[in-house]
């Protein structure tokens, strides 16, 4: 298969950015959306050019490294799947493909499709845990889970934190993130003992950082690779409005 | 100079030893701990772990990690389970049950003291993770739910869905987060250590490259530790994550740290076959479904001629026309043996000829059994995930047709050679998970890297390095303007230039493409005297020809991934040769090792006790210098060697 790419390159955070056109041919179907660039930065590198840089580690789709927004859709032409995740045969042969970086306020770019997700980790710095030390805590079967709790708390504890809710969202709004691990603690008696200051804490920390207010469009539901439910902001909301209500 | 290798094991009874020497080493008081600095390497369960334990002690971490996150490191990738021997399922298990399971699955070739401890700890790690909120699978009454791996005829692996190295890590992850937002470490994301800074014979730091802006950083600490992962990528194509490099660990090695067993490598039997010459890397498909997946290929050669002329399809061969080959040969196991076991048994009939798909390298993996038995939703709840992600890749469903499978590069069971505290042969120096040698042997059981990573992280550092910094308690912060220190930053800055330099005509990909080749052809999952000594000859070869004709792209002050895996190519470039040079070495075979003049009857891996009942432990001589071997001799005093048989 044959396609003609129209990528974002930017040479770092400072520079100002543009889209430059180039082709690939003889693209396997089975070949991986990520191999075929792959593909065309080792073209570039043999004609000595800078190659395209962008984030990738696992390819199975879990470590939420890749991003991608290909034809306007993050992660691509998928359902349910991350950028490494999907493959060639998705696109016809002689297709154009545009593909950019996140685009997020909140994400800046580094360079080229790379930008910096660090507000993530910030986020959950502020209280995405359980305060348990090492070894001080009870025998695992000690408090029951029933384990419909425990499957809704595995749904949300899928996130990858990929940015593709973000990134996605008209608002730039961080909700579905916080909300995947605000829920998936809440649902779990141990994450229940400081679920209030949890949810405040994280609230104010994602505005803090820029990211914009939900409106209940359900883009990031609609995009989110593993599938977490906008449901789960209904529960932060719950969370947070009986936090705020006890203070 | 060869090592005087010292394990430390500690004296007295199998199950005394973690109590006595825990009671026996020094700790480190509270307003001390304060003044102590430690580097942590790598954010994966055994650093992130590591990391977030010593910063609740009061220490002062850094920790750094070549990912955007720390929560990225590819034990995030982890698939099917944790081990533990809790004994919920009342099923008979024990701590030495566990411990026995691992040290025979590791084929005698790990140490029984630490091998004990670690399943002692085992019960700790579900418990501790539990607390963090990690959801684990349940039971109706609230309990928690176990399944059955490789090597084991108890069901002791803990899992949360096809996920739970992700949840172990989010676990690790969100304690770290804790204490980076209490202060006591500092993170520093998408930053690589190039080097170990070894002064008067002790690590004093470190040297790393910021991946974002190119510039080199000195960071000197009281202690460092290497929890880096495993050096699979040798083989280019592997089921590690793209990133996953065996520098950070060969820095060490380089700087006289002892590297032990580094030909044991894990071929995991369960991956989707190579499909082509523009794959970038192998999925694995989680070991768990061997628990319902039944391996097999046609009996009769005409009809693997049908499926790969697709004449006919997988379902279409009748139940008496299939080989059910691991049920045949290892009726005690069945498709639960060992994946050392279940890698040459997929091999054996692919060599023989029955290789399912048009380059025949692949076997089914059938689920057609249990989905009789049990119904499509219990499948789908068990492996769902994993159903999807086997028909994204491929564009079949398991739940009509048998998955295609075969072995790929997984894991690595040597790494640095550590004492019973963990610490190298370099003072100060440490290595926990994957990234060093101590507990799997010749051969990992399934679920046993997620519980080692946890152990060394949480329960066994901690107290470990305690021993060596209670001793430097009076040391002043490390002063990183030192001849030791200018020293490690030029010659990393030098292999920079140098690298940037060549401008030769292959990129960094093809020659590592090559050398994949040569690794797998010849140092893969049989070995022969002849094959190793072509692999050292040819790599030798390669190796010249990179420092020749490598083309290294763009700015070395700048985000440059070319740089990066240029960096990491010239190590693996040694680091296989060493590979091929202990596999040469070791006369025998043993667990993911198979030297094909040493084989039983019947093809099992033949071990030669006598003469190789030993860690072999090299020492670096120069890039192209022969290395030395020192042998540490494990004794066995607790379990007798056997001749693994997973047969009866």
């Amino acid at each position: 298969m044959n396609f003609t790419l129209k990528i974002w390159r930017q040479k770092d955070a400072k520079s100002k950015g543009a889209f430059e056109t180039y082709k690939v041919t003889d693209i396997s179907a089975d070949t991986s959306f990520l191999e075929m660039l792959d593909i065309l930065n080792n073209n570039l590198v043999h004609e000595g050019k800078d190659p395209v840089a962008f984030d990738h580690d696992c390819r199975e789709g879990i470590c939420g490294m890749c991003s991608l927004h290909i034809n306007g859709l993050a992660h691509g032409p998928g359902q349910a799947a991350t950028t490494c995740q999907i493959y060639m045969r998705k696109f016809k042969d002689g297709d154009t493909i545009t593909i950019e970086p996140w685009r997020s306020a909140a994400f800046p770019v580094i360079k080229d499709l790379v930008v910096n997700r660090g507000a993530y980790d910030q986020i959950l710095q502020a209280g995405g845990y359980v305060s348990v030390r090492t070894n001080s805590v009870p025998d695992a079967n000690a408090i029951p889970i029933p384990k419909a709790d425990a499957d809704e708390s595995m749904d949300a504890a899928a996130c990858i934190g990929c940015g593709a809710c973000a990134a996605t969202c008209k608002n730039g709004s961080a909700m579905l993130f916080v909300a995947a691990r605000v829920s998936s603690l809440a649902k779990l008696p141990q994450g229940r003992v400081e679920g209030a200051r949890r949810a405040k804490a994280m609230v104010a920390k994602m505005d803090e950082l820029g990211f914009g207010n939900c409106t209940n469009t359900g883009a990031c539901q609609a995009e989110c690779p593993k599938g977490i439910s906008i449901a789960h902001i209904a529960r932060l909301n719950r969370e947070f409005l009986a936090a705020k209500l006890q203070d | 100079m060869a090592f005087k290798l010292d394990a430390k094991i500690p004296a007295g009874a199998l199950a005394d030893k973690w109590s006595n020497h825990k009671a026996a080493i020094k700790v480190v008081s509270p307003a001390n701990k304060r003044k102590l600095d430690i580097i942590v390497i790598g954010t994966g369960l055994g650093g992130g772990a590591a990391a977030a334990s010593l910063g609740e002690l009061g220490y002062n971490v850094k920790v750094f990690c070549i990912q955007d996150s720390p929560r990225r490191a590819h034990s995030i990738a982890a698939q099917g389970g944790i081990n533990a021997a809790k004994n919920y399922q009342n099923d008979n298990d024990s701590v030495y049950r566990l411990f026995y399971d691992t040290i025979k699955g590791g084929d005698y070739r790990a140490r029984e003291a630490n091998v004990y401890r670690l399943a002692e700890v085992s019960n700790l790690i579900i418990d501790q993770c539990v607390a963090q909120g990690v959801p684990f699978a349940r039971e109706y009454g609230g309990l928690l739910a176990n399944r059955s791996f490789g090597g084991a005829q108890v069901s002791r692996t803990f899992y949360a869905r096809g996920q739970t190295g992700q949840q172990l890590l989010l676990g690790a992850y969100a304690a770290l987060n804790k204490e980076i937002a209490a202060g006591t470490v500092k993170s520093y994301p998408r930053h690589e250590m190039l080097d170990v800074v070894v002064e008067n014979g002790e690590a004093k730091g470190i040297i790393a490259r910021n991946l974002v802006t190119g510039e080199i950083e000195r960071h000197g600490a009281h202690a460092v530790v290497i929890a880096s992962g495993g050096y699979g990528n040798v083989f280019f194509l592997s089921t590690n994550a793209m990133g996953s490099n065996g520098s950070a660990a060969f820095q060490c090695y380089r700087k006289g740290a002892g590297f032990a067993n580094p030909c044991f490598t894990q071929i995991h039997p369960t991956c989707i076959p190579v499909h082509g010459t523009q794959q970038s890397k192998l999925t694995l498909m989680s070991e768990s479904l061997r628990n319902d997946g039944r391996i097999w290929v046609p009996k009769k050669i005409e009809d693997v001629k049908a499926l790969r002329a697709g004449k006919i399809k997988p379902s279409d061969i009748k139940e008496e026309d299939r080989d059910y080959y691991l049920e045949r040969r290892y009726p005690a196991f069945g498709n639960l043996v060992p994946r050392d076991v279940a890698s040459r048994a997929a091999k054996e009939r692919c060599d023989a000829g029955f290789g399912v798909n048009e380059t025949g390298l692949a076997v089914f993996l059938d689920f057609k059994t249990a989905i009789e038995r049990l119904g499509e939703d219990i499948i789908k709840q068990r492996y769902g995930n994993l159903f999807d992600m086997y028909e994204e890749i491929t564009d079949v469903s398991p739940y009509k047709e048998p998955m295609q499978i075969f072995p790929a590069v997984h894991y690595t069971m040597g790494g640095i050679w550590v004492d019973y505290n963990l610490m190298t042969t370099i003072p100060g120096l440490y290595a926990i998970g994957e990234a060093n040698f101590s507990d799997h042997g010749a051969n990992r059981l399934g679920a046993s890297a997620l519980m080692q990573g946890l152990a060394d992280g949480y329960f066994v550092l901690p107290y470990t390095i305690g021993d060596y910094l209670s001793k430097k308690i009076q040391a002043p912060k490390v002063d990183v303007n030192t001849p030791a220190f200018d020293e490690a930053e030029k010659a990393v800055k030098d292999k920079i230039a140098k690298l940037m330099s060549i401008n030769g005509k292959q990129s960094v990909d093809d020659i590592h493409k090559k050398l994949g080749h040569i690794m797998w052809e010849n140092v893969g999952m049989a070995r022969t005297e002849q094959s190793l000594k072509t692999a050292i000859t040819e790599i030798q070869a390669l190796r010249k020809e990179f420092w020749k004709d490598v083309k290294v792209v763009g700015d070395p002050m700048s985000f440059n991934v070319e740089l990066e895996k240029a960096l990491r190519l010239a190590d693996y470039l040694e680091l296989g040769e060493l590979m091929a040079r202990d596999a040469l070495n070791r006369a025998e075979s043993c667990g993911g090792h198979f030297r094909s003049e040493h084989q039983t009857e019947e093809g099992e891996a033949l071990r030669h006790d006598e003469e190789f009942a030993y860690a072999a432990v090299w020492e670096y001589k120069g890039m192209d210098q022969e290395p030395e071997l020192t042998k540490e001799m494990l004794d066995y005093e607790f379990t007798h060697r056997a001749q693994r048989n997973y047969k009866d």
